[in-house]
């Protein structure tokens, strides 16, 4: 299957970018190197090309009821603007992927057939939006709701402005205020004569915005935030040091099925709504989890990479690495992983196998840094 | 972009050099490795007084996004070791052909340096 490529593909080429294959695109992984753009969003502000996000769009009298009974959080909580992280889980409860729903502006105001009907955006990851596409389509058929579900992502790029500069940088490039939003809140502001939704999260643990850009203005819009431009490579070490969740990582439903309490997002679960899971899920919190997700950092020399074996003390394999790098902003190696619920505690001595040798490890808390 | 190839070394299709002197061998790896590991973060290398065969695995180098092996260009016993890179491995990324070397083997056989890629071969494999 050929690669899909995000707007600006040549744009990074002629910036110098390496490329690399994720989610079925061909994504820039590193402009300059992933130490100078960590520090960047760390210490000023960096730019992300994350256009293999995917969008999703759920409009209609029904809106919210099929965004909630597909996602484990309590969307009727969002005002106009809101957001919320939530999981989408399977009848088992495991987490077939994460998202950020946000709640859109009430459909056509100036339309009165369908004035007043919410409207709802939210964002798959890689590589999976037409498979949840599809979810969302039998499921709303299955149950004979009234909402209609466009798969947009060919029509969004997506850019994440991230690091403590970021709300003076989007002050000075967008016409209108997004420097007063909170946390995850958004709003549509205008960029450059482009209409873009700019919302206050992201996936480094720093502030930041991210912005969804009409596909044919991402060029012009891109070239308005002069800035360290950063790839996937420094977005995996940010999100590493802030504990947050990569899919297909971290968990996976073929390899490496979680439920949200095990992978530590179990606050993305409402369990006073009703959604696909939710039995399963209030089972699983009443029993308590056998394994959860912990951070840890090596104390011998070395790295951890995913899939190598953690042990405990007695050299019996208890778990396996899902994430490791070495931390650009701590210079320690880190990671995080699966182990039986009795080696989580912040401190505990584990190994981490590294080709063969048995390194010396110490459960941390997450996030591994201070963030936003 | 363009990396520096300089002549007076040989080179392994898997982007180590060598560089004789009086039977002594300098090893370390290219600019252009260098350049496509990125920020590198960890090295292992084996221990003075090791012997290594031409060709044999002789320790990892480690950037933040990629594990990669080594490999010996020629056999012999090694007699130093490049210790400054344990605690700075990114001499290997600001000067891969000087201060970022890893080993110096007593070459068993020298003419096995004739089995190496020339500078101008290893341009041409990289293009």
């Amino acid at each position: 299957m050929p690669l899909q490529t995000p707007p600006l593909r040549d744009v990074h080429a002629d910036r110098g970018a390496k490329f690399t294959e994720f989610g079925g695109w061909d994504m820039p992984v590193e402009f300059d190197s992933i130490q100078t753009e960590h520090a960047a969003v760390r210490e000023d502000v960096g730019i992300f090309d994350v256009s293999h996000m995917g969008q999703l769009s759920v409009t209609g009298p029904d809106a919210t009821e099929l965004m909630q009974r597909l996602t484990t959080n309590d969307v009727t909580q969002l005002a106009v603007g809101d957001s919320q992280y939530a999981a989408i889980t399977n009848e088992n409860g495991a987490i077939i992927d994460d998202t950020v729903v946000y709640r859109l502006p009430d459909a056509g105001s100036d339309e009165p057939d369908v004035a007043g009907e919410k409207s709802y955006l939210f964002v798959p990851n890689a590589g999976t939006d037409e498979a949840t596409h599809e979810r969302w389509i039998s499921y709303r058929n299955e149950w004979d709701l009234e909402a209609t579900v466009d798969n947009q992502t060919d029509e969004f790029a997506m850019f994440a402005v991230q690091g403590p500069d970021a709300p003076d940088l989007l002050e000075r490039v967008s016409d209108d205020p997004v420097s007063d939003l909170s946390r995850f809140q958004a709003r549509y502001a205008t960029v450059d004569d482009s209409r873009c939704w700019v919302a206050r999260t992201g996936y480094t643990g720093e502030d930041g915005f991210e912005l969804l850009v009409p596909w044919s203005d991402a060029e012009r819009i891109w070239e308005l935030f002069e800035c360290q431009p950063c790839g996937l490579g420094a977005r995996d070490t940010l999100r590493i040091e802030a504990g947050l969740l990569l899919a297909g990582q971290d968990f996976d439903l073929e390899s490496n099925p979680r439920t949200p309490y095990e992978a530590g997002i179990g606050f993305t679960v409402d369990l006073d709504t009703e959604f696909v899971g939710r039995d399963a899920l209030a089972e699983i919190q009443r029993e308590g989890v056998d394994e959860r997700l912990v951070g840890f950092q090596l104390i011998d020399r070395g790295i951890p990479r995913h899939g190598y074996d953690i042990t405990n003390t007695d050299g019996r394999v208890v778990g396996a690495v899902s994430s490791g790098t070495m931390s650009p902003s701590l210079e320690k190696a880190i990671g995080l992983g699966y182990v039986p619920s009795e080696y989580a505690e912040p401190g505990t001595t584990l190994h981490v196998v590294v080709r063969g040798q048995s390194k010396k490890a110490r459960v941390e808390t997450i996030p591994f840094i201070d963030t936003v | 972009m363009s990396f520096d190839i300089p002549d007076d070394r040989q080179y392994l299709e898997s982007h180590e050099w060598a560089h004789e002197e009086d039977g002594t061998v300098r090893i370390g790896i290219s600019d252009f490795a260098q350049d496509e590991l990125g920020d590198v973060v960890f090295v292992e290398l084996p221990d003075e007084g090791d012997e290594l065969a031409q060709g044999e695995e002789f320790g990892v180098i480690e950037s933040i996004k990629a594990v990669s092996d080594l490999y010996a260009p020629v056999g012999g016993e090694v007699t130093a070791v490049n210790e400054d890179l344990f605690n700075a491995p990114e001499l290997v990324n600001d000067d891969p052909f000087g201060d970022g070397w890893m080993l110096e083997i007593d070459a068993d056989d020298t003419s096995e340096l004739d089995d190496l890629l020339s500078a101008d071969e290893y341009e041409e494999q990289i293009a």
